[in-house]
C-alpha cells in the first residue's frame, strides 16, 4: 500500500507541473499586478509604473517567469513574491489553511455523525412517516442557497445575542482580534467563533451525504448476505450493524473523502460571510489585490488537496473492501 | 440423534405448514404469492417442493424463517415441534434460526458478506448459539469445512469470499447451515446458480450434510431430476398452491395432476425404451394478481373442460393415501404418458424418429441431473 | 369474464394447440413504459404536489409579468416600502418594485437553469456515451478530461476570468458557459457507466450484425435507452444551476443590473435584515429555495420512476 501511494504520487508530479504551467498562463492573461497602481490617485508617474512593471517581473518574457516560479517553488520552497508589501504568501497561506483545516474538520464530523445516522434510519424505516418527514427536511437543506442559509443563521445570531443579551454566537472572525489568556478560554473562544459556519457547512452537507448512505443502506438491506446473517439467527442489532452498516458506510467513505477536497479549497462562501480568513478568503483577497503569485499558490494548494483526496478516497476503498485490489 | 429412516411415515412431525397464505401489497393490488400451502416434514426425511418461479415455493419456505418482508401478510400455521412459529418474537425466532431450523440460499455469489473472512461468517453462526471460546468455534468451522469437501480448509478458513469459486462459496454456506446440527434444513435452489458440473458436487456436500446433522431437508427445486435423486417425498406447486403431493415414486410413475405430467414430460430421460420427443408445457404461468376462479392451470391444461374455470379443484387424495392431487380429472390421468395429453410443438413435428436416440444422449451428456432420474415404469402403477 | 393485468409489458399469454384445450379469454392488457413511468410519478405525491408549485412558479415568472406592469427597472420615490397593496413584495433602496424584480429574476435564473441543464446534459451524454462505447484508451483519456473538470475549481478560474472580461458585458454568456463546464461531467459519468453495461446487450449485437456504423448505434440504441437517466439528470441539474446562480452573484460573477436573476437580488440584499426591511432578502430567497425543492422533489419523483429498482418489494 505505501508502494502504491508513493508510486501514484510520483505520476501525479508531471500532470501536476502541466496544469501549473497552464493555471500560470490563465493567471498571467487575467490577473495584472498593475491593476491597483493604474488606478492610483494621484496617478503614479510612468517611471513609477515602469519600476514596478520591473519589480513584479512583468519585463521578462511569459517562460522566463513560468521557470522562475517553477525554480523558486521546487529549489527553495517558496511561492514567490507578493506584489504587497510585508505580505508572506507562505505564512498568510499556512494560516489559512489552519483555518479552514478548522472550519473542515468540525464540519465533517457534525455532517457524517448526522448523515450516517438519518441515512440508516431512513432506510431501515423506509416509506415510514419518519422518512419522509427527514427526507423532506433534506431535501431542503440540498435546496438552500448557501449564502442565503448562512445571512440567515448569522443574523438570527445576531438577534438571538441581542435578545438574550448574552454573547453566545460569535458571527465575525474565526477567533477574538485579543483572545483571552489560558487554554480553556482560548478553546471557549474558538468554539463559540465555530458554531455558526460549521452549523452551516455541517446542515448542507449533511444532506446529500444522508441521502447517498440512505441509498446504499437500502441496497445493503435487500443483499442476500443480510438475509443469511439473519438466517443464521444472529441479533437484529448485529446483522444491522456488523453486517450492514459495515457495507454500507464504503461508498460513503470514498465520496466524504472525495467532497473534503472541495471543502478545503475553501468554503468561499460561508468564510465570507463569516470573515474567516481561511482558504476562501484568501483566494477572494489574492484576486482583489491583484497578487499573481498568491493566487498561484492558491491554485497549486487546491490542485495538491484533490490528488491527495483522491488517493485517500482509493486507499480507504481498497481498505474497507476486500475485493478491490490497489494495482 | 436420530438415525436416518427410510421409513419416513414413521417419523415424528418436526415441521408442520397448515394454509399457509402470504400476501404481497403491490401497486397493482395485492399479490396472492402463496395461497395455501400445507405439508408436514417428518424427522430425517428430504422433501422436495418443485415448480416454476413464482409458484410460491421460496417465499412459503421464507415464511417458515421468518424472514418475509414487513410488508408481507402471512397467515395460517407454522408449527415446528409443535411450537406456532408464525408470530413469534424476533428474539425467540434468533433462537430458532440456524439452530433449529437452517437455510441454504439461491445464489451463493452474494450469500456471503463480502468484507468479511469465510472463518469468520462461520464462526459468528457457531457463536450464535453455543457459548464456546473462539478458539473452539474456529476449530469446529475447520471441521465444518472438511466436512463439506473444501480442500485446505485451515488455509481456505482465512480468505475473502471473493477468492472462492460460486460452488464452493455454496459449500460454505452448507456449512453455515449444519454448523449447529439444526433439525431442519431448507435448501432453496441450492444448486441452480451453479455450473451443471459442480451441481452434483454440491449435492453430495448437501447430502453428506444432512447426514452429518441427521437433519430433516426441504428440497426446494425448479428441477425434477435433482429432486429424484435426493427427495423422498415431493410436492408439486403450480400459482401459489401444492398441486400434488407423494412419494417419489408416485409423482414420477404415477403423476395424476396434469401439470406434473406437463413438467416430466419436458425432462429429457437417459433410460426411454423409444424415440422419445419432450412436451413442453404451452403459455406461462398465470399472474398472482386477481386470479380467476377455476383452476389456475386451465389455460394451459391440455385436458380442460368447462368445470374447470368455474371451480378450483382441492388437494385430495387418490388412489393410495400418500399421494394427494389437485385435478377434477385425475383419475383420468392414471397410467398416461407425457406425450398421450401433451402435444409436440408444431416446429420440431416434422423430426426423424432415428434421430431420436442420438438426441436422448446427447442430452443425458450435458444434463448431469437427467442421469439421476429413476427406471421407470412404463406400465403405471394402476 | 375478468380481465387480467399484466404488469410486464409485451407480455402474452400462450394459448394451448393441443386437442381439446379451449380457447384461453384472457384479455392481455400490456402496458407501454412511459404508462408505467407516469403512473409511478404520479404515486409519488411529494413530485406531484412540486409539479404543480413549480407550474405556479413558471406562470408566475412568464405570465406575471404581462398581468403587473411596473417595470423592474423603474425606479420610483416609494423607497424601502413594506409590502402593500400597490407594491405586494415592498420596495427596494432604489425604490424598485421588488414584485415585478422577483418575476423578471425567476425569468431570467429559469431561462439560464433550463438552458445550462439542456446544454450539459446534452453534452454530457453524448460524451459520456462516446466514451463508453469505444472504451479503451479513448474512454480512460475522455474521462481523465472529465474528472479534471469535476475537480478542478472552476469557480475559482470563472471569478478570475470575470475579474479580466468583465468590460465586455457578455457576462450572460460566460455564466452560462461555466454553470455548463460545471454540470456536464456528472452525466458524463453516468451516461457512460449505462452504456458500458448496455453495450453488451444483445440489441447491440444484434444492430452491429445488421450493418448499423457506430454513429448510428450510440444515437439510436444507446442514448434512446438511457432516457430516464437522462431526464432525472436534467432535471436535478435545472435545481443545481438556480442554486450555483445565487452562489456566483454572491461572488460577484454573472447577471449584472438592468438584468436581474434571483441570485443577484439576494445579493444585492444581503444587509436588508440588519437594515430593518427583511422582506428584500427573505422574498427573493424563498423562491430559490422553492424552485430548487419543487425540482429537487420532481426529479426524485422521475428517478423513482424510471427506476422502481428502489421501491419493489422483496419476495
Amino acid at each position: 500500500m505505501l508502494v502504491y501511494s508513493v508510486r501514484r504520487l510520483i505520476q501525479s508530479i508531471p500532470i501536476l507541473v502541466a496544469s501549473t504551467f497552464v493555471i500560470f498562463l490563465m493567471v498571467a492573461s487575467s490577473v495584472d499586478p498593475m491593476t491597483p497602481y493604474l488606478t492610483k490617485k494621484p496617478p503614479l508617474s510612468a517611471a513609477q509604473l515602469d519600476s514596478l512593471r520591473v519589480k513584479f517581473g512583468l519585463t521578462k518574457p511569459l517562460l522566463q517567469r513560468y521557470w522562475d516560479w517553477l525554480t523558486g517553488l521546487v529549489l527553495h520552497g517558496t511561492f514567490g513574491s507578493s506584489t504587497q508589501t510585508n505580505y508572506h504568501i507562505g505564512q498568510q497561506l499556512g494560516y489559512a489553511m489552519e483555518v479552514t483545516l478548522r472550519l473542515v474538520v468540525g464540519t465533517i464530523l457534525i455532517a457524517l455523525i448526522l448523515a450516517v445516522i438519518v441515512g440508516v434510519v431512513t432506510a431501515v424505516r423506509q416509506y415510514s412517516k419518519l422518512d419522509y418527514a427527514t427526507t423532506t427536511i433534506g431535501f431542503l437543506f440540498l435546496s438552500l442557497p448557501t449564502f442565503w442559509f448562512a445571512v440567515l443563521l448569522k443574523e438570527w445570531a445576531i438577534q438571538f445575542n441581542e435578545a438574550t443579551g448574552t454573547h453566545l454566537f460569535d458571527t465575525l472572525w474565526e477567533s477574538s482580534p485579543n483572545p483571552p489568556a489560558g487554554f480553556l478560554p482560548q478553546l471557549g473562544d474558538a468554539a463559540q467563533h465555530m458554531i455558526l459556519p460549521v452549523v452551516t457547512l455541517a446542515l448542507l452537507s449533511y444532506a446529500a451525504w444522508s441521502r447517498f448512505q440512505r441509498a446504499s443502506m437500502l441496497e445493503v438491506l435487500g443483499s442476500d448476505y443480510m438475509r443469511l446473517a439473519r438466517a443464521k439467527g444472529l441479533s437484529p442489532f448485529r446483522v444491522m450493524f456488523r453486517h450492514g452498516l459495515r457495507n454500507a458506510l464504503i461508498p460513503l467513505t470514498t465520496q466524504v473523502a472525495l467532497d473534503t477536497a472541495a471543502l478545503l479549497s475553501g468554503a468561499v462562501i460561508t468564510e465570507t460571510i463569516y470573515s474567516w480568513r481561511g482558504m476562501g478568503l484568501f483566494f477572494i483577497s489574492s484576486i482583489q489585490m491583484a497578487d499573481p503569485n498568491s493566487v498561484m499558490a492558491w491554485l497549486l494548494v487546491t490542485a495538491v488537496f484533490v490528488i491527495v483526496m483522491n488517493l485517500i478516497a482509493d486507499l480507504l476503498y481498497a481498505v474497507l473492501d476486500p475485493r478491490i485490489r490497489l494495482a | 440423534m436420530t438415525d436416518r429412516n427410510p421409513r419416513f411415515d414413521s417419523g415424528e412431525e418436526l415441521l408442520a405448514v397448515r394454509d399457509l397464505t402470504v400476501t404481497f401489497p403491490t401497486a397493482d393490488g395485492d399479490v396472492q404469492a402463496v395461497r395455501g400451502v400445507d405439508y408436514v416434514l417428518r424427522r430425517g426425511e428430504v422433501l422436495g417442493i418443485v415448480g416454476e418461479s413464482g409458484s410460491g415455493k421460496s417465499v412459503s419456505s421464507l415464511a417458515v424463517m421468518g424472514l418475509l418482508p414487513k410488508s408481507a401478510r402471512i397467515q395460517g400455521s407454522i408449527t415446528f415441534q409443535g411450537e406456532e412459529l408464525l408470530g413469534l418474537s424476533e428474539r425467540k425466532l434468533m433462537s430458532v434460526r440456524g439452530k433449529k431450523i437452517a437455510m441454504i440460499f439461491q445464489d451463493p455469489m452474494t450469500s456471503l458478506n463480502p468484507v468479511y473472512k469465510v472463518g469468520f461468517q462461520l464462526e459468528e453462526a457457531i457463536l450464535a448459539h453455543n457459548d464456546i471460546p473462539k478458539e473452539q468455534a474456529r476449530k469446529r468451522a475447520v471441521e465444518l469445512l472438511e466436512i463439506v469437501g473444501i480442500p485446505f480448509p485451515a488455509k481456505r478458513i482465512d480468505q475473502f469470499p471473493h477468492e472462492f469459486s460460486g460452488g464452493m462459496r455454496q459449500r460454505v454456506v452448507i456449512a453455515i447451515a449444519m454448523a449447529n446440527n439444526p433439525d431442519v434444513i431448507i435448501a432453496d435452489e441450492p444448486t441452480t446458480a451453479l455450473d451443471v458440473t459442480v451441481q452434483a458436487q454440491v449435492l453430495e456436500s448437501l447430502r453428506t450434510a444432512q447426514q452429518e446433522t441427521g437433519a430433516a431437508m426441504v428440497l426446494i427445486t425448479h428441477d425434477l431430476g435433482v429432486v429424484a435423486g435426493q427427495a423422498d417425498r415431493v410436492l408439486v406447486m403450480y400459482a401459489g398452491k401444492p398441486v400434488e403431493i407423494g412419494t417419489v415414486d408416485d409423482i414420477y410413475y404415477n403423476p395424476r395432476m396434469p401439470y406434473t405430467l406437463g413438467l416430466l414430460g419436458s425432462l429429457p430421460r437417459l433410460d426411454a425404451d423409444r424415440a422419445e420427443r419432450l412436451t413442453p408445457i404451452q403459455g406461462t404461468p398465470p399472474s398472482l394478481l386477481s386470479l380467476p376462479p377455476g383452476c389456475p392451470f386451465m389455460p394451459r391444461c391440455p385436458l380442460a373442460k368447462d368445470r374447470c374455470a368455474e371451480e378450483e379443484p382441492e388437494l385430495l387424495v387418490t388412489d393410495t393415501t400418500d399421494h394427494s392431487a389437485a385435478c377434477h380429472y385425475s383419475a383420468l390421468l392414471a397410467g398416461k404418458q407425457a406425450d398421450e395429453v401433451f402435444s409436440h410443438t408444431a416446429e420440431d413435428a416434422a423430426m426423424p424418429e432415428s434421430y431420436g436416440a442420438e438426441i436422448a444422449g446427447v442430452t443425458g451428456e450435458v444434463s448431469a441431473a437427467a442421469v439421476e432420474v429413476p427406471k421407470p415404469n412404463t406400465k403405471g402403477v394402476s | 369474464m375478468p380481465s387480467r393485468v399484466n404488469t410486464s409489458a409485451g407480455d402474452t399469454l400462450g394459448t394451448t394447440a393441443a386437442p381439446g384445450a379451449k380457447a384461453a379469454e384472457f384479455t392481455v392488457r400490456a402496458r407501454s413504459q412511459r404508462q408505467i413511468v407516469f403512473r409511478r410519478f404520479r404515486q409519488h405525491k411529494a413530485a406531484m404536489a412540486s409539479l404543480v408549485v413549480f407550474a405556479l412558479v413558471v406562470l408566475f415568472a412568464f405570465v406575471g409579468p404581462l398581468l403587473w406592469s411596473t417595470s423592474a427597472s423603474f425606479m420610483s420615490n416609494d423607497i424601502f416600502t413594506a409590502p402593500d397593496a400597490s407594491h405586494p413584495f415592498g420596495t427596494d433602496s432604489n425604490g424598485i418594485d421588488l414584485l415585478s424584480a422577483v418575476m423578471k429574476g425567476t425569468q431570467s435564473s429559469l431561462i439560464i437553469a433550463v438552458v445550462v441543464s439542456v446544454v450539459s446534459t446534452a453534452f454530457g451524454a453524448i460524451y459520456g456515451a462516446v466514451s463508453g462505447f469505444y472504451g479503451g484508451w479513448t474512454d480512460t483519456i475522455m474521462m481523465r478530461i472529465a474528472d479534471l473538470f469535476l475537480t478542478f475549481p472552476i469557480i475559482a478560474i470563472a471569478i478570475m476570468l470575470d475579474n479580466r472580461f468583465q468590460a465586455e458585458a457578455s457576462s450572460l454568456w460566460l455564466l452560462i458557459f461555466v454553470l455548463t463546464a460545471l454540470f456536464w461531467p456528472s452525466a458524463g459519468r453516468v451516461i457512460r457507466a449505462q452504456v458500458l453495461s448496455l453495450k453488451e446487450k444483445e440489441f447491440v449485437e444484434a444492430a452491429r450484425a445488421l450493418g448499423a456504423r457506430d454513429r448510428r448505434i450510440i444515437f439510436r440504441h444507446l442514448l434512446p435507452n438511457t432516457l430516464g437517466s437522462i431526464i432525472v439528470i436534467s432535471t436535478l441539474t435545472v435545481a443545481g444551476t438556480i442554486l450555483t446562480e445565487t452562489a456566483l452573484s454572491f461572488l460577484g460573477f454573472g447577471v449584472q443590473f438592468p438584468n436581474t436573476s434571483l441570485g443577484l437580488l439576494v445579493t444585492n440584499n444581503q444587509t436588508a435584515i440588519e437594515g430593518g426591511h427583511p422582506w428584500l432578502f427573505y422574498i427573493p430567497g424563498i423562491f430559490i429555495i422553492l424552485i430548487a425543492l419543487t425540482i429537487n422533489f420532481i426529479g426524485d419523483g422521475l428517478r423513482d420512476a424510471f427506476d422502481p429498482q428502489q421501491t419493489r418489494v422483496r419476495a
